[in-house]
């Protein structure tokens, strides 16, 4: 069934006004889209992070449904003793409602620290689905690099200095990662768009077993960025190839869209304060082809996974 | 040359451990101890060292046990959550004795608790965290300054004893800017870890050296085979079921720190000589009360002031003698009581003890602790 935005408009939010996320902040935006289609009752929990910090303080707290905040690494475990629980009370008749698990950690809690929960929850098959928003640092703390931040980037960690130009390594592919668990939903998207989240999200969600949605979510701040820019930059992301779309469905992979032309992945840089060093001198040039090389054979990839081509306009 | 500085206490002892000589950092952001990590990152490659960000606080210190068997002088740091998370690694250097230095940077808790707020929750964790018995070295700065020197200090300690050496600093310390002089290089003593001199054939890994009763240790890749592991082992390294080996192996773990006590206990003292009244405080609270001291002295009580640098060993025998003339304590913590116990356990009864326990997220004020002064001299 189709959704179609001006239904939701009316819907009452899971995560409602007044929290304290920044302005162009993508999180909240993640958040509110992920959850505006789901229609049975919801459980968050929710592992260490900007969102849960910034979306629950008294009296600012934003959240209309049961809410678990885990410590730092353990979001998919927490969801697991949740959702294992829900299925036993269920067969002996306590519970009667039929109710959904999310789990919402950031690319801290997801890719590092959380990853061997997130992956155990995986493998037992809980039904839930895990839903990274993905800033591509440790934001909550103050810049520090993460295995999801990209190639060159200036974080406190990996500072971008006179010899070493940011962040040397490339970022882990984490959906893939997550495909490799063989679960029945793994989406990668973005907010370029409002029906991309709480579509594929909804699919997420009512598909039984496991479901994981990877999506690029500005953190304006430490990518220092406008904060006005939040969706044109995830636009860039998609149309530079840096962060192709994709679901994999049951081990079918399934492209979600094909940019035009070839966009070279400066454009997505340069809006961004974290890339500015790259953008001068010979070193940056030689990050910035290095990335580009990265997105090229990424792109490649997804393409042979999907039984896709590519046919750029000149 | 001594040049001065105006350092948050954070980066005041990422600057000591690097003049202590320390040249590999395994990192995991927390707050409010990540800007020792960032300025390990920027600082330790123009050194030659390492920087290495890992994927959690497990990580981070399995990294740095690495970096010190490797051959560097090694350090991570944490808050509450990660020295939680730590605690079995911390067990594993205890066992293997390996010279680790660990930062944690005390946030209220239990669990996620208050990241950006003081505590004095983690002492106890400190000395008993990890499961098994060993000796705590651990230490207490209580200004910018000293997280400078209990730095080199702890540095010092770890490659000596060869064992993790603790520095227990606090949120409100890891984040105020205070003057430091940092003292020349030159000027500063600086232990090395102590390195086999027999031949690699002749080497046995665990078997201490009489004079001192503590092994020498080679570096992999030095040519001298150690065999590293957490289970309880002999002198070679190799795991024993041995009733004797065991015994053997544990008691020196205790032992090797206990007959250096007096040289590694430190504290500090103000007019306890005439004093009826003694306030034992420790980290950032040891500013407060000093103050409420001097405070009580000019309104003519006679107060004085006690406080362990080295939280463990705790300098009790010292405590003790000054405890017994005062007659009686006032301890303030930002706990529920912790090194209360420990100071009561020091002064065998001879000495009243009042408690006073913050939990707030808060520093006491002087006032509070003038008062109970006041109180407890009527």
């Amino acid at each position: 069934m189709a959704v179609k935005l001006k239904d939701l408009i009316t819907k009452e939010r899971a995560m409602r006004q007044g929290h304290r996320m920044c302005p162009g902040c993508g999180a909240p935006t993640v958040v509110q889209q992920a959850l505006l289609a789901v229609e049975q009752p919801v459980v968050v929990t929710a592992a260490t992070g900007c969102l849960e910090v910034s979306t629950t303080i008294y009296p600012y707290n934003a959240w209309g449904v049961p809410f678990l905040h885990s410590a730092f690494e353990n979001a998919g475990a927490s969801v697991s003793g949740i959702e294992a629980a829900y299925v036993a009370l269920k067969k002996k008749g306590k519970i009667t409602k039929d109710i959904k698990f999310v789990a919402f950690g950031g690319d801290g809690g997801t890719y590092d620290i959380g990853l061997q929960a997130l992956s155990g929850a995986a493998e037992r098959g809980h039904d839930f689905t895990y839903i990274c928003y993905n800033n591509q640092g440790y934001m909550n703390t103050g810049a520090q690099r993460s295995s999801a931040t990209p190639k060159g980037a200036d974080t406190s960690t990996a500072p971008a200095g006179k010899v070493i130009p940011g962040k040397i390594q490339k970022p882990k592919d984490l959906t893939v990662i997550m495909a490799a668990h063989h679960i029945p939903y793994v989406a990668q998207t973005t907010i370029h768009n409002p029906m991309e989240v709480i579509e594929k999200v909804k699919k997420a969600i009512e598909t039984p077993g496991p479901a994981f949605v990877n999506v690029l979510a500005p953190c304006v701040l430490f990518w220092r960025l406008e904060p006005s820019l939040q969706r044109d930059i995830c636009k860039l992301a998609v149309e530079t190839r840096f962060w192709p779309v994709y679901e994999v469905i049951d081990g079918e992979w399934k492209l979600g869209y094909k940019p035009k032309k070839r966009v070279p992945v400066e454009e997505f840089l340069k809006p961004q304060g974290r890339f500015r060093h790259l953008l001068k001198g010979e070193t940056g040039q030689a990050v910035i082809e290095a990335l580009q090389k990265d997105v090229d054979e990424e792109w490649e990839y997804v393409l042979k996974r999907c039984g896709e081509t590519w046919e750029p306009q000149a | 040359m001594t040049r001065v500085e105006f350092w948050q206490g954070n980066v005041s002892v990422a600057y000591g451990a690097i003049a202590a000589g320390c040249r590999f950092f395994g990192g995991y952001p927390i707050t409010p101890s990540s800007e020792i990590a960032e300025v390990m990152a920027e600082e330790l490659p123009v050194y030659n060292g390492r920087f290495i960000q890992m994927e959690d606080e497990i990580a981070g210190i399995a990294a740095t046990i690495g970096g010190a068997v490797a051959g560097y002088k090694s350090m991570t740091a944490t808050s509450g959550p990660g020295f939680s998370l730590k605690q079995e690694n911390l067990g594993l250097a205890y066992m293997a004795e390996i010279p680790i230095v660990v930062v944690d940077v005390m946030r209220g808790g239990p669990s996620t608790g208050l990241p950006t707020s003081i505590a004095q929750q983690d002492v106890m964790q400190a000395r008993w965290g990890t499961h098994g018995d060993h000796a705590t070295i651990a230490y207490a700065p209580s200004s910018v300054q000293e997280c400078y020197e209990v730095t080199i200090k702890a540095f010092n300690m770890a490659e000596r004893f060869r064992q993790p050496v603790l520095i227990m600093s606090d949120e409100v310390l890891g984040h105020m800017r205070e003057k430091v002089i940092v003292p020349d290089n030159e000027t500063l003593t600086i232990v090395d870890r102590k390195r086999p001199s027999c031949s690699p054939e002749e080497f046995i890994p665990y078997r201490p050296d009489p004079e001192d009763n503590l092994p020498p240790m080679a570096s992999f890749g030095d040519g001298y085979r150690w065999h590293i592991t957490g289970l309880t082992h002999n002198e070679w390294g190799f795991p024993t079921n041995c009733p004797e080996e065991i015994a053997k192996k544990t008691a020196r773990l205790m032992d090797k720190v206990n007959a250096y006590r007096d040289e590694i206990v430190e504290y500090e003292t103000e007019n306890v000589e005439d004093a009826d009244v003694i306030v034992v405080a420790y980290g950032s609270v040891a500013r407060t009360a000093l103050s409420a001291v001097r405070q009580a002295r000019d309104k003519g009580l006679k107060v004085g002031y006690f406080r362990p640098v080295t939280l463990w060993p705790f300098p009790d025998r010292e405590l003790e003698s000054l405890a017994e003339k005062a007659g009686r304590l006032i301890v303030p913590e930002l706990n529920f009581g912790q090194m209360v116990h420990e100071i009561e356990r020091a002064v065998h009864g001879k000495a009243a003890m009042v408690q006073m326990s913050l939990v707030n997220g808060e520093l006491f004020q002087p006032s509070e602790i003038l008062e109970k002064i006041e109180e407890v001299a009527r």
